[in-house]
């Protein structure tokens, strides 16, 4: 007798954010059945936090004009600092104008070219002209050569994920809220579903598919300050890890955003400086020329964080109780501009700060953002290792971030993907049949039932789920953050050991009975360290400096030794990954100078 | 920084226990500095009940996952500090939606359940063409269409709204808000009859008694009078031609 529901579908979409849901709808378009599984409400999807915008070389607004899809290519190619599959790459570019209109015909409220002339913060005076009038314009955005951000206001993500959201409810799409995929059924070669536990009752639920479709999101919160929701704990990532069949691709690259706000770690847009802010030292002095005085506020991601230690170690941070920061100066982009095109982070500064940002500085400090790694896909979304996985959006290495990503690249990716991959899946699905035995469904659920009855019962031992957690994620914090040592690296690697063995013996310390939060906690927390361990092993063992990837005792790209993709294995009972290398897939832009940052010709040593 | 000990009088039921009646169940806590609901819970749940239910996803306002009755009133509990706050403070789920346990309860299936009854997505008869550059929309417009789109379905107004409370149908400040924003949206080709259908009767916007507590409790500061204003004219007008 079997103590789970199970369900019957083609299409098994895990996630239903951005990636999920787009898929979702390519799948339903083909006439296949789908049913998505969310922790959460799709509409409290961490895309909906998405703030600033999604690149898309439209070339409307006057900032963007002869922008294309070759220079949007440069700009990524560059921005992943030569780690981005150039195919993927290429592809993506070339799609996404196509994507941002359909999000347009869907019903995202894009914001819109006005004609006139205007003069920017800075001073220089532009002219949108009325040849481009009322289509979708673009807003400044770090290591771009274009204005190429399309945005409505600073809830993009909001707007775009409301609307996809309104497409899958208007085509029927079945959703599972509150439900947890815990582990996927495969027999070694394909991939048949997955179990999951119903975060409503605690009840186990099988779900069995001819196509799955990892598309949980990052995982952020296996660090102590990042800007991410608290539900992006990379689970769907730790689920195809623990195959023991599916690589996960460079989980080293882990993105630091500049601005955090101190002290709750909440975002502030990029949008912010591209629109014209900057960032201000302790003595209201604006350094980010003085080191990069071609982007200046604006050049990527991993530069700018580094910039702000860099000038921290120098003494010139903000002192507080929560350690050193720097200002966000926006007040002289005014009230009108501030209350409607950044809106939202000025309502997030009144609220958690109580600082009016018209009148008073933001306290930022870097903070990790995005996971430039995950599950390692070819072009098209197939899954190394097991036919019938797909994966899309942050969850997956596709890999169009390479070692950094560019802001704006990934709402644009989510939607892209679903588009792309989506059809691929469906094309799968629609030449593939549903068979499976139920020994292997049977035992997938059973080993499930077992661990949770484990954790109940306290058979295993008494750790305790919150702490082991809170270790790990200050031991990511200390010692694998922004600027690594092979030292560093190592205490990382040898402390996550030790946790991952710990983690083996949780207890629980309430009933466990319903959907009791210990236990989602306590199920979640020994894959979070497999991936904690995949990131910092990981980046012990590339020697050498690229993107986000900043080795002090090797500052230089090694293109020599290192163009080349890590890929983490976890075969079953393993320590530690097995990791291998992969090539990067050079096909127009040979590695050279990013134009900014540390190495380049035109930046301060 | 603070040094008071907070009192958290919590609703505690859990419908996998139905034998374990509801109940009210006290926790005390120190007060940090700039703490926020969010923050106090998460101590409580990882520091003395792990069994304690609730619901946060972005805890930056954004998502909508974590209103509560704060001493009563909705609130997003996220973005309502402690200091606000006297040392007693009672939390209570929302009322309305169906219970999960403890202060969560089930606004997603609400929410999506509203979206079906009013449609809730832009209705057009044009065929996407990946060939031809979007339509042409004013910027103004696109303004006036993200003021209601701004909802983030937390139910704060739903809580609060007292024929919501009385009658299960009733659509609510969200949901003709929501209606709201595709009746000014170009792009939906809908009539003014066809969202009649959907509005025009006491389940919708005849249904509202002009208490306005929905815009008092509205987290996101929606103009929720002026929709609710806007959509009752507009059927009214409707209404008159039928």
């Amino acid at each position: 007798m079997s103590n789970y529901q199970t369900h019957i579908t083609d299409v098994l979409i895990i996630g239903a954010g951005l990636a999920g849901e787009r898929a979702a709808i390519e799948a339903s378009s083909h006439g296949l059945d789908s049913i998505i599984l969310s922790l959460v409400p799709p509409r409290r999807s961490h895309s909906t936090a998405a703030q600033g915008g999604m690149q898309a070389s439209l070339a409307n607004c006057a900032m963007g004009k002869g922008d294309s899809t070759d220079i949007h290519f440069a700009d990524t190619v560059k921005g992943s600092d030569w780690g981005c599959e150039q195919d993927v790459a290429r592809l993506f570019c070339e799609t996404v104008p196509i994507a941002v209109r359909q999000m347009a015909y869907w019903g995202v409220p894009w914001s819109r070219v006005v004609a006139g002339k205007k003069t920017l913060p800075n001073g220089q005076e532009i002219e949108d002209t009325k040849d481009k009038e009322g289509l979708i314009t673009g807003r400044n955005f770090g290591g771009t050569a274009k204005w190429r951000t399309c945005y409505t206001a600073d809830g993009t993500g909001h707007t775009m994920q409301y609307t996809i959201d309104s497409i899958v409810i208007s085509l029927g799409i079945t959703v599972h809220d509150r439900m947890e995929a815990i582990s996927l059924i495969h027999d070694g070669e394909k991939c048949l579903g997955a179990v999951a536990r119903c975060l409503r009752t605690g009840k186990l639920n099988v779900y069995i598919a001819k196509a799955t479709v990892i598309a949980t999101g990052g995982y952020g919160r296996l660090y102590d300050a990042s800007t991410n929701a608290i539900i992006c704990e990379g689970t769907g990532m730790a689920l195809a890890l623990d195959t023991g069949q599916v690589p996960l691709g460079n989980m080293e690259a882990v993105q630091f955003h500049p601005t955090g706000m101190v002290p709750v770690w909440i975002l502030i847009t990029e949008g912010a400086r591209g629109d014209g802010g900057y960032l201000l030292d302790k003595n209201q002095h604006r350094f980010m020329p003085d080191y990069e005085p071609v982007k200046k506020d604006l050049a990527s991601r991993d530069v700018v964080s580094r910039r702000m230690i860099e000038h921290f170690r120098k003494g010139f941070g903000v002192d507080s109780p929560y350690g050193p920061h720097m200002w966000l100066d926006i007040r002289h982009l005014g009230a009108k501009h501030i209350d409607t095109n950044l809106r939202e982070i000025a309502n997030i500064c009144r609220n958690f700060a109580g600082i009016d940002p018209i009148k008073d500085l933001i306290p930022v400090r870097p903070t990790q953002h995005y996971s430039m790694g995950g599950v390692r896909i070819n072009s098209e979304g197939f899954a190394y290792g097991l036919k019938g996985l797909f994966a899309v959006g942050e969850a997956s290495c596709w890999d169009l971030h390479g070692f950094n990503r560019l802001g704006g690249n990934s709402l644009a990716e989510t939607v892209v993907m679903g588009m792309i991959v989506g059809k691929k899946i469906a094309e799968y699905a629609l030449g593939a049949t549903l068979e499976y035995t139920s020994d292997v469904v049977e035992d997938a659920a059973k080993q499930q039932q077992e661990r949770i009855d484990g954790l109940i019962s306290g058979r295993h031992g008494r750790e305790d789920v919150f702490q082991v957690r809170r270790e790990m994620e200050e031991t990511l914090m200390d010692y694998v953050g922004i600027f690594r040592t092979g030292p560093a690296l190592q205490t990382a690697v040898d402390k996550l050991q030790v946790l991952h063995e710990r983690a083996q013996h949780l207890g629980l310390r309430s009933s466990g009975v319903g959907a009791n939060p210990e236990v989602t906690a306590a199920l979640r927390l020994p894959g979070m360290i497999r991936l904690a361990l995949c990131i910092s092993y990981g980046a012990l063992q590339r020697t050498e400096s690229r993107g986000s990837h900043a080795r002090e005792d090797f500052p230089k790209r090694d293109d020599a030794n290192w163009l080349k993709r890590t890929l983490a294995y976890w075969p079953e009972g393993a320590v530690l990954p097995e990791l291998k290398y992969e090539p990067v897939t050079i096909t127009e832009l040979p590695p050279g100078d990013r134009g900014y940052g540390e190495s380049s010709a035109s930046s301060k040593k | 920084m603070s040094n008071r000990t907070l009192t958290f009088s919590v609703f505690r039921y859990n419908p996998a226990t139905p034998e374990i009646k509801p109940c009210m169940q006290s926790y005390q806590l120190k007060e940090a500095g700039g703490m926020t609901m969010f923050v106090a819970l998460t101590k409580i749940r990882e520091e003395q009940d792990p069994s304690l239910m609730f619901d946060f996803v972005c805890r930056a306002s954004i998502c909508g996952s974590c209103a509560m009755l704060i001493n009563g009133k909705p609130r997003l509990a996220c973005k309502t500090l402690t200091r606000d706050y006297g040392t007693k403070i009672t939390l209570m789920p929302l009322p309305v939606f169906k219970l999960i346990g403890d202060l969560s309860v089930d606004t997603g299936t609400w929410f999506r359940r509203l979206s079906v009854k009013t449609r809730a997505w832009v209705h057009t008869k044009k065929e996407f063409d990946p060939t031809v550059l979007e339509e042409r929309m004013d910027n103004a417009t696109a303004l006036e269409i993200y003021e209601p789109e701004r909802c983030i379905e937390c139910g704060c107004c739903i809580a609060g709204c007292a024929t919501a409370n009385i009658r299960e149908d009733f659509l609510g400040a969200a949901g003709l808000n929501r209606v709201a924003r595709f009746m000014v949206d170009p792009r939906d080709e809908r009539s003014e009859q066809e969202y009649f259908e959907i509005v025009g009767s006491d389940e919708g916007v005849f249904g509202c008694y002009g208490l306005m507590a929905c815009e008092d409790n509205c987290p996101t500061k929606l103009p929720l009078q002026y929709q609710l204003a806007f959509v009752r004219r507009k059927m009214a007008v409707a209404g008159l031609k039928r």
